[in-house]
C-alpha cells in the first residue's frame, strides 16, 4: 500500500533509486539476448549483423550437446535421489522433538553452510583414489547432498501448514500409516515437494564447482564446459547457451507461478556460488 | 513422545474405566492388569513409532555422511600428513608465506566490501518494494528472484561482455568520447566486486524485504504523526524491527563470499588470487594434497567462526531490536 506519510518527492527518490538498482540486477542478464543473435564475433551493441550462427554452433557441437546431456542426466538423478530422501527425513523431523530433531537438522542443513569449494576438493580427495570420480552416480550423489536442504526446509515448511491430526484421523479410521500419508498427507504438502524438486533440479544443473573436480573428459557437465571455455575466451557460442538457460530459468519460474508451487517465495535460497 | 494419541487401534481398550472393579469381569484385578498390559503396549507403539520417525531420516543423513561428513573428515587427517608422517606443517606454510597472508587478506577484504556494499544496496530496493501496490511489488520480486535463479556462468559471462577491455561500457564510453583509451575494468578488484556484489544482492534483498513486509505500518506512521520525519521514522522504527532479516542477509552474503570461487576465478582474470582460487591452484599444481587440505580446513573454521559470531551479534541486535519497538 502506498503510505501517504511519505511526501511524493520521497517516494520519487526511493522509488527511482529502487528502480535503477533493479535494472542493474536484471539489464546485463537482458543484455546477453542480443548479442547472442549477434552475427560477428566482435561485441557490438546492438549488433550490426543478425544471426543465428551462436545457436547453430551450439547444436552442432558435439561437445555441448554431450555436456547438455550429461547436466540432464545428473539433475533429474538428483532430483529422483533428493525429493523421496528429502521429503522422507522433513516428515520424519515434523513428527520427532527435542534435541536429536536439532542434531539431525544439523547436519542435513550443513551443506548450505560449508563452502563448495571445501565439498568439491574434499569428494575429489575421497573418491578419487577409489577411481570413483567420473561417474554420474558420484555426480548425482554430489549434487542430491547440495540438494537434500532445499527439499528439506521447503517440504517441512509444507508440513507445518498442515494439520496432522488429519493423518491421524486416517489412520483411527483404520488406513494404515502409508495410505493415511499418501492419500491424505501428500497431496496436501504437494506443493512444498515440487518447489523442493524444482530447487534440487536447479542446484544440480548449475553446479560448477564440485562438477569441476568430479567429472572430467566425455562426462564434463554443461556448466563445466561453459566455465573452462569462459576462462580462455569469450566465445559468443556461451551467449547463445546463457539465453537459453536463462530462458529457461524464467520458465521454471512461470511454471511454478502458474502451479502456485511457490519457487517466487523460496526460490532466492539457491544460492549461486 | 508425544505420538501416543496419534494411535488409532487400541484407543477403544483404554476407554474401559480401569476403577471400574463392580463390572461385569469378575475378578476385580482383571480389568486393572489389561490396563497396564494396554499403556505397555502404548508405551512401546509409542517407541517403534518414534523410532519409525527418526528412521525416515536415515537416508538422507547417508547420502550427507557419504558426500559431506566423509570429504571433511578426510580433509582434516590429510591437512595433518606431510612428506614423513604425521606434521604441523601445511599449518605452519599457511602462516610462514607472505603470498598465503596476502591471498587471506584479499578474500577478508573482498567479503567485507561485498557484504556492505549489498547491504547498502539492499535496503532502498527492498524498503521500496515492501511500500510500492502488491502488483508491482510481486513484479519486482519476481525479477530479483528470477535474477538468484539464473545461473551464476550466465550473469558472470554478462559482466565480461560489459566490462571487457572491447566490451559495451567500453564501446560506449569512447563513442561518447568520454575517454580516449578503455579503461580497465575488469580482471581486476573491480571487476571482481561488481560481479561479486551482482551475484549475492538478491539473497540480501529477499530476506530484509521478508523482514520489512512482517514490520506493522502502522508503528512508523504514527511514529510521522507525532512529529518524526519519514526518514527518521525509518530509521528508528521500521530498520531496527527488520533487524533480524538484515542480519540473515549479511549471515549468508559474508559466508557465502569468503568461499567464492567462480567470479574471482572468471572476473579477477589470474590478478585477483581469492582463498578459493589458491586452493584450486594448489589442488592442481601440488603433488601432495596436504597444503590444500590445510587451507581447506581454515576456510571451514573461518566459516564456522564468522557463522557462530554472526549468530551471536543477530541474537543481541534482535533483542535491542525487540525492546526498542516497545
Amino acid at each position: 500500500m502506498v503510505e501517504r506519510y511519505i511526501t511524493t518527492t520521497r517516494r520519487i527518490w526511493l522509488y527511482s533509486l529502487a528502480g535503477g538498482l533493479i535494472l542493474f540486477l536484471t539489464l546485463p542478464i537482458f543484455l546477453i539476448l542480443p548479442m547472442s543473435f549477434s552475427g560477428s564475433s566482435l561485441l557490438h551493441f546492438p549488433p550490426t549483423v543478425w544471426s543465428f550462427r551462436w545457436y547453430v554452433a551450439y547444436f552442432e557441437s558435439r561437445s555441448w550437446i554431450a555436456g547438455t546431456v550429461i547436466s540432464f542426466e545428473a539433475a533429474f538423478l538428483t532430483v529422483l535421489i533428493a525429493t523421496p530422501v528429502g521429503a522422507a527425513a522433513a516428515y520424519g523431523i515434523h513428527r520427532t522433538r527435542g534435541w536429536i530433531a536439532d542434531v539431525i537438522s544439523g547436519i542435513l542443513l550443513a551443506p548450505l553452510f560449508v563452502p563448495v569449494i571445501l565439498i568439491g576438493v574434499g569428494i575429489f580427495f575421497v573418491f578419487a583414489p577409489l577411481k570413483l570420480v567420473n561417474s554420474i552416480l558420484a555426480l548425482a550423489l554430489s549434487h542430491s547432498m547440495l540438494a537434500i536442504p532445499f527439499v528439506f526446509v521447503t517440504v517441512l515448511a509444507a508440513l507445518k501448514s498442515f494439520d496432522m491430526t488429519q493423518e491421524n484421523v486416517a489412520r483411527s479410521l483404520g488406513a494404515n500409516r502409508l495410505i493415511a500419508f499418501l492419500t491424505v498427507t501428500l497431496p496436501q504438502i504437494r506443493p512444498g515437494i515440487v518447489t523442493g524438486a524444482f530447487l534440487a533440479f536447479i542446484t544440480s544443473f548449475d553446479e560448477v564447482i564440485v562438477a569441476m573436480f568430479v567429472t572430467g573428459g566425455a562426462n564434463a557437465t554443461l556448466p563445466k564446459l561453459m566455465f573452462m571455455e569462459m576462462r580462455d575466451t569469450i566465445d559468443p557460442t556461451i551467449a547463445a547457451i546463457s539465453t537459453l538457460l536463462a530462458t529457461g530459468a524464467a520458465l521454471l519460474l512461470a511454471v511454478s507461478e502458474l502451479t502456485k508451487a511457490g519457487l517466487g517465495h523460496s526460490g532466492a535460497a539457491s544460492a549461486s556460488k | 513422545m508425544h505420538v501416543n494419541d496419534h494411535n488409532g487401534e487400541p484407543m477403544t481398550t483404554v476407554m474401559q474405566d480401569p476403577g471400574d472393579r463392580s463390572g461385569d469381569f469378575g475378578s476385580a484385578s482383571s480389568p486393572q492388569r489389561q490396563f497396564r498390559w494396554n499403556s505397555d503396549e502404548f508405551a512401546s507403539d509409542a517407541r517403534r513409532e518414534a523410532l519409525g520417525n527418526v528412521a525416515l531420516t536415515i537416508p538422507a543423513l547417508l547420502v550427507v555422511c557419504a558426500m559431506l561428513i566423509l570429504p571433511l573428515v578426510w580433509l582434516l587427517t590429510q591437512s595433518f600428513i606431510g612428506e614423513n608422517g604425521i606434521t604441523l606443517a601445511n599449518y605452519r606454510n599457511i602462516f610462514g608465506r607472505p603470498a598465503y597472508l596476502s591471498y587471506l587478506e584479499t578474500t577478508f577484504e573482498l567479503a567485507l566490501t561485498v557484504t556492505l556494499a549489498c547491504l547498502v544496496l539492499a535496503i532502498p530496493i527492498a524498503y521500496a518494494v515492501s511500500l510500492v501496490g502488491p502488483r508491482l511489488a510481486r513484479l519486482s520480486i519476481l525479477l530479483i528472484v528470477l535474477c538468484s535463479l539464473t545461473s551464476i556462468l550466465v550473469r558472470t559471462y554478462a559482466w565480461l561482455l560489459l566490462l571487457e577491455r572491447r566490451g559495451l561500457i567500453n564501446t560506449w564510453l569512447q563513442d561518447l568520447g568520454l575517454v580516449d583509451h578503455p579503461l580497465t575494468l575488469v580482471f581486476n578488484y573491480t571487476g571482481v566486486l561488481v560481479g561479486m556484489v551482482h551475484a549475492l544482492l538478491p539473497l540480501m534483498i529477499l530476506p530484509i524485504y521478508g523482514a520489512l513486509l512482517a514490520v506493522d505500518g502502522n508503528l512508523p506512521k504514527a511514529a510521522c504523526s507525532l512529529g518524526a520525519s519519514p526518514v527518521r521514522a525509518f530509521w528508528t522504527i521500521t530498520f531496527p524491527l527488520a533487524l533480524p532479516g538484515v542480519a540473515a542477509g549479511c549471515i549468508m552474503v559474508s559466508v557465502l563470499s569468503l568461499g567464492f570461487f567462480l567470479t574471482p576465478a572468471l572476473l579477477g582474470g589470474g590478478q585477483v588470487v581469492v582463498w578459493a582460487t589458491a586452493i584450486v591452484s594448489s589442488v592442481e599444481n601440488d603433488p601432495v594434497w596436504g597444503a590444500a587440505a590445510a587451507m581447506g580446513i581454515l576456510l571451514l573454521v573461518i566459516t564456522m567462526t564468522l557463522l557462530a559470531g554472526m549468530k551471536r551479534v543477530l541474537h543481541v541486535n534482535t533483542a535491542i531490536g525487540k525492546k526498542g519497538a516497545h
